[in-house]
């Protein structure tokens, strides 16, 4: 008969119209102002700064490397580095970025950055709705709006966070553990250093009496 | 000033021995038409109704991702492969990524390849699923398959977002591995929705497989020989319609895909029916190598341990590597000097290829058929025009 599979595809059309009210696999969506989801935990969106502490300044771990500006596709980082330097997480004297501008507009969230970034220090944010009216600097984000404290990161990405700790905090007890080997290394060395002057000058003052013995170097400060 | 497109123009009609009988009407048709799927133009020469002439024209949409690509390190091309064929940027990061193994020399875990193999068979299961809607919402069917097709795809789109963190645009394929594991949880989902896209195929096809309104507008529309198939070097869903039994996955056998158990179907007349016809069966053959894929995926590692994401300079040679997209052969073709980005850096687009005979299957069909033989097409803009 003509027209009978278009009378069971009715069928289907009912079906479904009418599963959508009682079945959640025939009605996926929610009314998204009123309604949202929660992000998934791998959820990228654009990039922040993360820093330790409360100071953002202070605590950015961001040492200007310039990595993430040189692997960004559409080149949308833009960095410049310090003159001077300020101690990281490590307690090392490291250069910080004066400029660290990221141009949302154009920002593609691959986050290629994230990927690249040796130190842990830039990271992907969940949040979407960034509409603004300003159309110049209202998209061009400074160091300022892209620096978010690490609390901030545990509660975007709670496990990725937690193993970031994890790599920042095995890094900083590695570094810790070479300090402190060089330091032991260094006293060591100074006090053998020290004796083997004291006992060459020890040996001088008793060949020569005359010219006093010259006093061992000062020995700088072991960290 | 750049001359604005003429939108029609009315050329009079001659015999043989040059008196007119007639006028053909030029219709500039699109690029800003709806149903031609993005920024496509075709100039089609009508008379009444039926084409006489047809000029596919393209680059509205041209972003110059091959030279950027020359000028970027090579991961970083890697999201800009997502950006080709946006329905299925798995595919695409896979045929980049499997090109520059094969220039690098780096080789992808088991269980790399196995996420690899479900990924590319999930975005052929949502690239055909919505390609089925929007090529019943061509032929009229406004609406209702198109929405139960893309109710589908958003929950293959949620798997992937839960692994790669985004819907599209996934950027989920690294040289020498994938960029995120797969937990136990994501496998027991895919498979339950893996289980349940049968029914919902079956439903699918009881809605449209036998509608006479379909099997009108479709059988018998547009055959394309075998010969024009091969010779116009068509790939995909739109050769094996055509007769043609040529699928890289078992030709090339890359990633695992000699290790998993399917047919490859083939069409007889390269209709409009037998080209709808293959994606649903290709769909059903994909909902096979998933179910052999999710049972057997092994544990270990993700990522080659030779493998470098700073840094990366491939020693200098040249290669091509290609896998089957669901619209054809995705294939990428790079030079590499030794430099830190490649020397060239060449796409071959199936849609785009596969859009040159457009002319020969539309010539002496109507202007409606026009439509449904571009929807059958399955271009996609990104990648027609990069």
């Amino acid at each position: 008969m003509l027209g009978e599979q278009i009378i069971k595809g009715m069928a289907v059309t009912a079906k479904n119209f009418f599963g959508s009210y009682v079945s959640k696999e025939r009605l996926t969506t929610v009314e998204y102002p009123e309604v949202r989801l929660e992000p998934k935990e791998n959820t990228r969106q654009f990039p922040f700064l993360v820093f330790d502490g409360d100071d953002a300044e202070k605590g950015l771990r961001c040492v200007a490397c310039q990595i993430c500006e040189k692997e960004c596709p559409p080149q949308c980082i833009y960095i410049v580095k310090s003159k001077d330097k300020k101690p990281d997480y490590k307690g090392q004297m490291q250069v910080y970025p004066v400029t660290f501008d990221i141009d949302i507009s154009v920002c593609m969230s691959c986050s290629i950055c994230v990927e690249v970034c040796p130190f842990e220090s830039i990271k992907m944010d969940t949040e979407f709705e960034l509409s603004t009216d300003d159309r110049f600097d209202g998209l061009l984000w400074g160091k300022k709006k892209l620096a978010k404290p690490n609390s901030h990161y545990h509660k975007v990405h709670a496990q990725d966070a937690k193993d970031s700790d994890a790599v920042l905090a095995a890094e900083k007890a590695k570094a810790e553990a070479k300090a402190k080997a060089a330091a032991e290394a260094k006293v060591k060395a100074e006090a053998e250093a020290k004796v083997k002057a004291e006992a060459e000058a020890k040996a001088k003052a008793a060949v020569a009496a005359a010219p006093a013995p010259t006093p061992p170097p000062a020995t700088p400060p072991a960290n | 000033m750049i001359a604005a497109p003429k939108s029609f123009e009315v050329v009079p009609k001659r015999d043989a021995s040059g008196d007119a009988i007639g006028e053909l009407l030029e219709v500039s048709f699109g690029p800003h038409h709806p149903s031609t799927h993005g920024v496509f133009r075709m100039d089609i020469t009508l008379d009444g109704e039926k084409v006489v002439k047809l000029k596919p024209v393209f680059g509205y949409l041209h972003r110059n991702h091959e030279k950027i690509g020359e000028n970027i390190s090579y991961l970083a091309s890697m999201p800009y492969t997502d950006r080709l064929d946006y329905f299925c940027s798995m595919t695409n990061n896979w045929a980049y990524a499997l090109t520059i193994e094969k220039l690098a020399g780096l080789a992808v875990p088991e269980r790399a390849e196995y996420i690899r193999v479900i990924m590319a068979e999930l975005t052929r299961l949502q690239n055909h699923t919505s390609l089925i809607g929007f090529f019943v919402h061509d032929m009229g069917a406004l609406g209702t398959p198109l929405m139960y097709a893309f109710r589908e795809r958003e929950k293959i789109l949620d798997l992937f977002e839960e692994i790669s963190g985004a819907r599209m645009m996934c950027n989920y394929m690294r040289f020498g591995g994938v960029r995120v594991d797969v937990n136990d949880d994501w496998i027991a989902r895919t498979k339950t929705l893996v289980a349940n896209y049968g029914r919902f195929l079956d439903e699918f096809e009881t809605l449209l497989n036998e509608n006479e309104i379909l099997l009108a507008r479709t059988q018998g529309v547009s055959p394309l020989t075998k010969a024009q198939a091969i010779n116009a070097s068509i790939t995909g869903p739109m050769l094996r319609a055509a007769g043609v039994n040529y699928d890289l996955r078992k030709v090339d056998k890359y990633g695992f895909y000699s290790r998993f158990d399917f047919k490859v179907p083939v069409g007889e007349t390269g209709d409009l029916y037998d080209r709808y016809m293959i994606r649903v069966l290709e769909m059903r053959e994909s909902i096979k190598i998933l179910n052999q894929a999710l049972a057997g995926i092994p544990a270990g590692p993700i990522m080659d341990s030779k493998a470098k994401l700073r840094g990366f300079r491939p020693k200098p040679g040249e290669v091509y590597g290609r896998v089957e997209g669901p619209k054809g052969e995705l294939g990428f073709y790079i030079i590499s000097d030794g430099g830190p980005n490649p020397y060239r850096y060449r796409v071959r687009p199936p849609s785009f290829i596969n859009l040159t005979i457009l002319e020969d299957m539309c010539l002496g069909h109507k202007v409606a058929d026009v439509i449904v033989i571009l929807g059958s097409v399955d271009i996609v803009l990104g990648e027609v025009d990069r």
